[in-house]
């Protein structure tokens, strides 16, 4: 092989190994962001409480992944670190995000999902599907006999379809520059 | 089998994770133990970075807000040093100051007030949980805060500490829909159990229809649910009315009606007794009551000395001589004649070798409005100095319910 080719090649797996490093770094740091959100922005702004990110994002890295086995463990472990952050036991947010992960990786496989229209009704029906599981699990495992408002979740589901939108183009961008 | 696990590979490994936490649940059900070490990792992670987003926040915003004031100070002082000169300017200087005296003084006031031993934490995050009120505080067991500790302010309870960790404690907040505090009113004495809603508002339970609560009354901690020290307040009945399982009474917090940035942690809880008078929560200043009458008066009360101010107290006194100038005592036997005059120093009383002797009766004119009756409370409450702040040093001075004072901005 010439100089030139070796120098292209190296040159290649050079960015290549920066890309890889930054998405790993963004793996982390993303998620950790939204939780970090959650925790610290709704004591100042508390209409934002509604705003699901750490869903958002685990819906997002799903369906740019297109590996469910990765989707899942992305939730599984993003749902588990959300319930160390409250009083409730370790696992109910995992396991409903890692079904989450896994389904959204399932739909990435079959659909475009490019196209805002599908981010956009994924986003709602996920989060959707996160809440009320939530509260199956909540009363069917625990026994807790808290109440679920359907109207509420819609509502609210659809806010967070929007804000998926201009987060998802966001994050793009991020990848984009990786 | 390895084909069919290779085929299967992604519905096999959701199930192993699934499987996985569901026994990580069920460990922690059965057992009633925490997953610790995951907790501590997590919080240890977040904690110290919503502390710094923190500082970043107070000194960026509060750098902003003293650049602003310092700008209207400046040109206040150059107004008033041209129309009044150094008296009025230093005069503007110390009313800026108490009125931007922030809530930690008034917190440092109710911390030495209250013989409660507690400790000042600030709010430095939410929890996570969906639809439950939780916030992180930036004090955890290395300054001694453990499971379980009350968490209020000077206006009433805030919640409870629910998980600590080494630099931070999960508080648990009292309108949380899992909360559960043992209160009792305060005019009627009504013991019930009061519950977090999941908004603003709480419920007391386990209240019977016949039992009496008034709509404004006030709801102090009973200090049987072994987690708030007895006499903390709670809150005001904002309804009541009766329901199919007992009364329904739906009470405003008042620990939460002046937002929560500080809050004080209760180390070691000492119980007090319940106000009996309701001044809790009014921030009407009351006047002291007026001297007494100068005009002549007629009938029996008019030759009467003056020792109370109203005329219910003028007939008390005179019907008090009346009982004395025919020797009888009240309460036993028939009535006297109250149709009598009786005209200056009336004849000493008979003896009464059954009545206790009588403490000297306490001029009205004297009774403190300020502060709340405290006079029941516990010999190491009462043996506290009690302070009593003259109205005139500041310019609104109201008392919290607990009897605190409480600087109002």
């Amino acid at each position: 092989m010439s100089e030139f080719g070796e120098r292209l090649l190296d040159d290649t797996h050079r960015r290549k190994t920066r890309g890889d490093y930054v998405r790993s770094l963004a793996f982390i740091l993303v998620p950790f962001l939204a939780i970090l959100f959650q925790v610290y922005v709704p004591r100042f702004f508390g209409f934002l409480g509604f705003l699901e990110l750490p869903l958002l994002v685990t819906i997002y890295f799903a369906l740019t992944r297109r590996q469910p086995i990765s989707g899942l463990l992305f939730g599984a472990m993003v749902g588990i670190v959300q319930d160390s952050l409250s009083q409730q036991l370790i696992g109910m947010y995992g396991i409903v995000k890692t079904l989450v992960g896994y389904f959204a990786a399932s739909v990435s496989m079959r659909f475009d999902v490019e196209n805002p229209v599908l981010i956009g009704i994924l986003s709602f029906f996920f989060y959707f599907f996160h809440q009320f599981f939530f509260w199956v699990l909540d009363r069917a495992l625990l026994g807790h006999l808290t109440a679920f408002d359907p109207q509420q979740t819609v509502i609210y589901g659809l806010l967070n379809a929007a804000v998926a939108l201009p987060l998802f183009h966001v994050l793009d961008k991020l990848k984009g520059r990786a | 089998m390895e084909s069919f696990l290779t085929r299967y590979r992604n519905l096999t490994v959701l199930l192993i994770v699934v499987a996985g936490q569901l026994l990580l649940l069920a460990y922690q059900v059965k057992t009633s133990q925490d997953v610790r070490l995951l907790r501590v990792w997590s919080v240890s992670t977040v904690t110290p970075v919503t502390r710094v987003l923190e500082v970043v926040r107070r000194n960026t915003f509060g750098l902003v807000g003293d650049y602003f004031v310092l700008l209207g100070v400046r040109e206040e002082n150059r107004r008033l040093q041209q129309e009044l000169g150094n008296l009025k300017m230093q005069n503007h200087f110390l009313n800026a100051e108490l009125a931007t005296a922030d809530r930690v003084h008034a917190l440092a006031a109710f911390q030495a007030q209250s013989p409660s031993k507690t400790i000042a934490a600030r709010i430095i995050g939410n929890g996570t949980a969906a639809n439950s009120a939780e916030v992180f505080v930036d004090r955890g067991t290395s300054q001694g805060v453990e499971k379980g500790m009350a968490v209020v302010t000077p206006d009433g309870i805030v919640g409870k500490v629910v998980e600590a960790y080494p630099m931070a404690s999960l508080v648990l907040l009292a309108t949380d829909q899992s909360f559960a505090a043992g209160v009792v009113s305060q005019k009627n004495r009504v013991h019930g159990e009061m519950r977090g809603l999941g908004h603003g508002s709480c419920k007391i339970t386990e209240v019977q229809n016949e039992q009496k609560v008034d709509v404004g009354e006030w709801f102090y901690t009973s200090g049987y649910d072994r987690i708030f020290p007895r006499g903390f307040p709670v809150g005001q009945a904002v309804v009541v009315r009766n329901g199919s399982e007992g009364k329904e009474i739906f009470l405003s917090p008042s620990g939460f009606q002046g937002g929560l940035d500080e809050v004080l942690i209760v180390l070691e809880g000492v119980h007090q007794l319940i106000p009996e008078q309701a001044v809790a929560g009014t921030d009407v200043h009351m006047m002291p009551p007026p001297p007494p009458d100068q005009t002549p008066a007629t009938g029996p009360a008019a030759d009467m000395p003056q020792v109370g101010n109203t005329d219910a107290d003028r007939l008390k006194t005179a019907y008090k001589k009346i009982g004395d100038a025919q020797g009888h005592v009240y309460g036993e036997g028939a009535p006297p004649n109250f149709n009598i005059k009786v005209t200056g120093n009336p004849p000493p009383a008979a003896p009464k070798a059954s009545a206790p002797e009588a403490a000297p009766e306490e001029d009205p004119g004297d009774v403190h409005l300020d502060q709340p009756d405290f006079s029941a409370q516990e010999n190491d409450a009462a043996a506290k100095p009690k302070t009593t702040k003259p109205k005139s040093t500041t310019p609104k001075s109201t008392t919290s319910p607990g009897g605190a004072p409480r600087e109002t901005r």
